[in-house]
């Protein structure tokens, strides 16, 4: 059963377009990017072709917590649109910016080499198996985005961000069409 | 070379009600104390990334200068900063560095290459719009009111000799209180 569920998994989709509309819906002003390759193309690419919500491109991914904080603070919406290499990597600035400091950090973080339809924590990926249970010793919420039926995940989960004023991780699974 | 503190007071003449301040380490408690004001962002979160926190107050508030004081020592955790600042090209962005050649808020031990760095070529060859550099007091005095008067983003590297032991106390700049203020007077104007 097992095997048939993952198989099943494999074969969903997850549709770059809807997960978009989700940001857009969500009012985001700014995605704030290091390029990631599961995003690569069903999200960044498209999101960079357009004006509304606005792209700015980041050497470093702490970087982009520091300008999402300062936008936050001017009531704009930003979303950081990285890797989980990268997630890793700006631990210290998640940890001071957006959880001691309660700033709503919205982060939607590329699970690179994941493999479609299985749980991040049943991952053969080390890096990845250890990223929902980093997020929790922090006290980040997280929600996966792994189909299209957790696109409607997308914006309450910002939504909330905001009225918590507490940073939020959405985790993509798999590489939007 | 200058001293911190000296620069700092000419600086604040300069600098109006409606501007934003960010301030790091040692610079911050030398600043909070020449210039206490609400709109003073002390609370960076993390070592290096108080450009990048000033060039989200700089795109979500276009119609304030943003002043970021940093550190020699901050700014070389953040080098790739300079690069997405001069791309974005903010406008209001003013981007000082104190250079004293050391980690000064850590026990005062250099910086690598303290002896050979040039922040102002850094800052300009990431594409700044204007880059200036200072080590005369009384020259930062007279064109410090002329600096701000220039489309961003500029960059100033102040030449600044290390100062004596200073007290630090952390709560002043890391406390909710202070961020609390901040958020109620940007909400105010």
């Amino acid at each position: 059963m097992q095997v048939s569920a993952q198989m099943a998994g494999e074969t969903a989709a997850l549709a770059g377009g809807g997960i978009i509309a989700a940001i857009k819906a969500s009012g985001i002003d700014y995605v704030v990017s290091v390029p990631d390759i599961t995003t690569s193309e069903g999200l960044l690419r498209p999101l960079a072709r357009t004006t509304q919500p606005r792209l700015i491109r980041v050497c470093k991914e702490d970087e982009g917590i520091g300008i999402c904080a300062g936008l936050a603070y001017t009531g704009k919406r930003a979303l950081l649109l990285i890797q989980h290499t990268g997630l890793l990597d700006s631990i210290n600035a998640v940890r001071g910016v957006a959880v001691e400091y309660a700033l709503p950090i919205c982060m939607m973080v590329g699970l690179l080499e994941k493999e479609p339809g299985v749980p991040p924590r049943q991952s053969k990926r080390y890096g990845v198996r250890i990223v929902e249970p980093v997020l929790e010793a922090m006290g980040i919420p997280y929600h996966e985005i792994e189909t299209d039926a957790d696109i409607g995940k997308i914006k309450p989960a910002i939504d909330g961000a905001y009225a918590g004023s507490h940073p939020v991780v959405m985790l993509v699974g798999r590489r939007p069409s | 070379m200058m001293k911190r503190d000296d620069c700092l007071k000419a600086l604040a003449r300069h600098v109006t009600d409606a501007d934003i301040v960010l301030p790091v380490y040692s610079t911050a408690f030398d600043w909070i104390t020449i210039r206490p004001h609400p709109l003073n962002y002390l609370s960076h979160g993390a070592m290096g990334l108080a450009s990048s926190h000033g060039l989200g107050l700089a795109l979500g508030r276009p119609d304030k200068r943003i002043i970021v004081l940093d550190g020699d020592g901050s700014l070389l955790m953040n080098l790739g900063t300079l690069v997405t600042v001069a791309e974005v090209a903010p406008p209001n962005l003013y981007h000082f560095v104190c250079e004293n050649g050391t980690y000064e808020a850590n026990g005062g031990h250099p910086i690598p290459g303290r002896t050979n760095l040039d922040f102002a070529g850094f800052a300009r060859s990431a594409g700044y719009r204007t880059v200036h550099t200072f080590t005369d007091l009384k020259i930062f005095e007279q064109q410090i009111g002329a600096v701000l008067a220039e489309p961003g983003p500029v960059f100033v590297d102040l030449k600044i000799v290390t100062p004596g032991p200073q007290e630090r106390d952390y709560s002043r700049i890391h406390g909710p209180h202070v961020r609390k203020a901040f958020r109620e007077a940007l909400a105010a104007g």
